[in-house]
């Protein structure tokens, strides 16, 4: 017998049909795999925090196994990923970031250690990712490690820990607390330079903190810092503990 | 009828030379300038193409007289959008780094005018062993310029290949620089002319 493949019923029970197990089979495919993927993913952010603290070229089990040594604590503070990690026996505080560059998301980390010379706290390391930044220009926020290693070192907040100095500018005129842009990406830098400005900002209050979240900072960074030996006054001159003005 | 008579050669050789997809057709260069920049991306996305067109031939080589004719196209669709999708997902489960790397493109290999062209002028009218060697030839086909033009760009751009440095840094030292327009898109088309140009010129002869 020959079908009529033409007519009308036909091609409705034909396509009903193919897109069923199609469907079917898509779902199953997904089932199967997302165990293996979501690892993929989780190991992926594991990796990027390392490189934020100058821990680069792991990969799989290694990393794995140093995240696990050098990660203390994970929480997260007001939305944003907040690790701490200790590297020689100093305790360091990684930041999760996220920010828009030109095309698309940009986000990464930042790892920060007190430095009480450099108004409480200078940048440890820094990594950065994009979704769909141009290869060569933006992209470079996350290929170049030349790059990604000017922040070291760099003051993060002004002398009353009540803005964020660090920043990227075109023009460095204070070595102190600015970075050089890409060359040839200026947009996705400045996307850079306000995601850093609305993670710390956070702290500073320059981004709607009041003062349960200011005395919050000061009870936990207290708490991570039990053991080491800034004494309680110290800590308390370095964040400044008391109502934010707001502007 | 054998597997490998003269015929069936032809069928799979043919599009790595006279009836080459990019060289000859000039189809699917699109994704060809999106994913060289670097080889091992290049050498993924080529093998992605040429699973996908090999499977996609022969699915719709086997059902090719049940498919109603006005909804062909559809249905073709949907089997390389399913098979598309699959191949996605095995690569963000077992190649994380190069899923990450070329993000849209697998999903574009959807729209890839090779795999349409394909199903639509072969295996809409060939038994199914037949177009599987064509879906893999001209898969190869096109994967061996993304590598030819992936290489280049990754070692003049970058100075490496899959991510090894090649070019010692005694030459860095002497002034040598990575040239950075290559690892552009602009370079990819420019590249793929020089290809198309030395094809034509010394292997391609006219049927």
């Amino acid at each position: 017998m020959k079908l009529n493949t033409n007519s009308n019923s036909y091609i409705i029970i034909y396509s009903a049909i193919l897109v069923v197990i199609v469907a079917f089979l898509l779902a199953f495919v997904y089932k199967a795999l997302k165990p293996m993927q979501d690892r993929n993913v989780e190991l992926d952010r594991k990796i990027q925090v390392l490189y934020s603290l100058n821990i680069r070229n792991l990969d799989g089990a290694e990393a794995e196994a140093k995240y696990k040594e050098v990660i203390e604590e994970e929480s997260d503070f007001m939305g944003n990923e907040l690790l701490i990690a200790e590297i020689d026996g100093e305790t360091l505080m990684v930041y999760g970031m996220k920010g828009m560059g030109l095309w698309g998301g940009i986000s990464g980390y930042m790892s920060v250690r007190l430095d009480p010379e450099k108004g409480g706290f200078s940048v440890y390391g820094a990594y950065f990712n994009h979704e769909s930044e141009t290869a060569g220009l933006g992209a470079e926020i996350k290929d170049s490690q030349e790059w990604q290693e000017k922040f070291i070192g760099k003051r993060i907040f002004d002398e009353d820990c009540k803005h964020v100095v660090l920043s990227v500018v075109k023009k460095v005129e204070d070595p102190e607390c600015q970075v050089d842009c890409v060359t040839g990406a200026t947009l996705t830098s400045n996307g850079v330079d306000e995601m850093i400005k609305k993670t710390f900002g956070l702290w500073t209050g320059e981004y709607d903190l009041d003062m349960d979240e200011s005395e919050l900072k000061y009870q936990f960074l207290k708490s991570v810092l039990t053991g080491s030996d800034i004494s309680d006054a110290e800590l308390k001159k370095m964040i400044k503990v008391k109502k934010v003005e707001k502007e | 009828m054998a597997l490998f008579s003269k015929q069936n050669k032809e069928v799979f050789t043919n599009p790595l030379n006279l009836d080459h997809p990019i060289l000859g057709q000039v189809l699917g260069i699109c994704s060809a300038l999106a994913v060289t920049s670097q080889l091992k991306p290049a050498i993924v996305m080529g093998l992605a193409v040429t699973v996908i067109t090999a499977f996609a031939n022969v699915i719709i080589s086997i059902i090719r007289n049940t498919i109603p004719n006005r909804i062909r196209i559809v249905v073709q669709l949907v089997v390389v959008a399913a098979l598309v999708t699959i191949v996605s997902q095995i690569l963000k489960a077992f190649a994380y780094d190069v899923s990450v790397q070329l993000s849209v493109y697998v999903g574009l290999i959807i729209t890839n005018c090779i795999l349409m062209g394909r199903l639509e002028a072969f295996a809409m009218q060939n038994k199914p062993w037949p177009s599987f060697l064509d879906g893999v030839g001209n898969g190869l086909g096109y994967a061996m310029i993304l590598v030819i033009v992936g290489a280049v760009r990754e070692l003049l751009g970058r100075g490496s290949l899959l991510g090894f440095q090649i070019i010692p840094d005694a030459c860095y030292d002497f002034g040598y620089m990575n040239n950075g327009m290559m690892t552009m898109p602009a370079m990819a088309l420019i590249l793929v002319g020089c290809v198309i140009w030395v094809h034509r010129a010394y292997f391609y002869k006219e049927k």
